[in-house]
């Protein structure tokens, strides 16, 4: 099956390119293409490990299945915005700022 | 009627024209939140910015924003508006709108939205300095600039 990867910021720059397609095995998980996408391109290895990936325009675990077709995605940690943020986590959280009805 | 806007743009952005985006008549605030490109980063000169994004996904992640704060507080638009491409000093480069019928809603939602953005939404900043340039990856707050041209 084939797999559109999409490459930005640092990435990008390091593949040289803004995204590529991969011919990957039926049956892949996600887990499997970063493999796959590392063996191609050996430089990204050091952002695996801090960076999150997304399959179809969503954050994504290493054990997701993937289909033909799928547009996966490495995302670099976030710097969007202007200024340090305190940020902790990409991950969804709740605040228990609720002071308020509705 | 007010409506909520989830854009990233290329364009200068105009702080007036999203406040009547965002808007009703039975409004009676309405927070804005600019983030403006800063000429230093911890002292060292930045030349301009420049912003890459991720836009089909960082659109739908600021509407995900959107409901979430509507889900915390009483308001009722949201406007969210991010820059992408090069910046220059002073330029805005991340706008959020919020009205509400009372101030107190609209203030603290305008708060979260800024938080949560630099969290989840897929959008990058490259530092350009006139020795050197960077993208920032991780939180700024705990990196050091002056190390991060051995970076990658």
């Amino acid at each position: 099956m084939k797999i559109r990867v999409l490459f930005f910021a640092s990435c990008s720059d390091i593949v040289g390119q803004r995204e590529q397609t991969i011919e990957i095995q039926d049956g892949s998980r996600l887990d499997d293409l970063m493999d796959a996408v590392i063996r191609e391109h050996p430089r990204l290895e050091p952002i695996r490990s801090s960076a999150m990936v997304s399959v179809n325009q969503e954050y994504a675990e290493g054990t997701t299945a993937l289909a033909d077709g799928d547009e996966v995605a490495l995302i670099p940690p976030v710097s969007g915005g202007c200024e340090p943020g305190a940020r902790n986590s990409v991950l969804p959280k709740r605040r228990s700022r609720r002071e308020q009805d509705g | 009627m007010g409506k909520d806007v989830y854009r990233l743009t290329d364009t200068s952005i105009e702080p007036d024209a999203l406040h009547k985006e965002v808007l009703n008549d039975h409004d009676g605030a309405i927070t804005t939140f600019a983030g403006v490109v800063r000429d230093n980063t911890k002292g060292r000169a930045t030349q301009y910015l420049v912003y890459d994004a991720y836009r089909e996904m960082a659109e739908k992640k600021m509407r995900e924003i959107g409901e979430e704060m509507k889900d915390r507080w009483e308001i009722d638009c949201v406007g969210i508006l991010h820059g992408t491409g090069k910046m220059e000093i002073g330029d805005i480069s991340v706008l959020i709108a919020v009205s509400s019928p009372h101030r107190k809603a609209s203030l603290e939602a305008c708060h979260y939205a800024i938080d949560r953005l630099k969290e989840t939404v897929p959008i990058w900043k490259k530092e350009v300095w006139v020795d050197g340039e960077a993208w920032i990856e991780g939180d700024p707050s705990s990196a050091q600039p002056a190390s991060m041209e051995g970076e990658e």
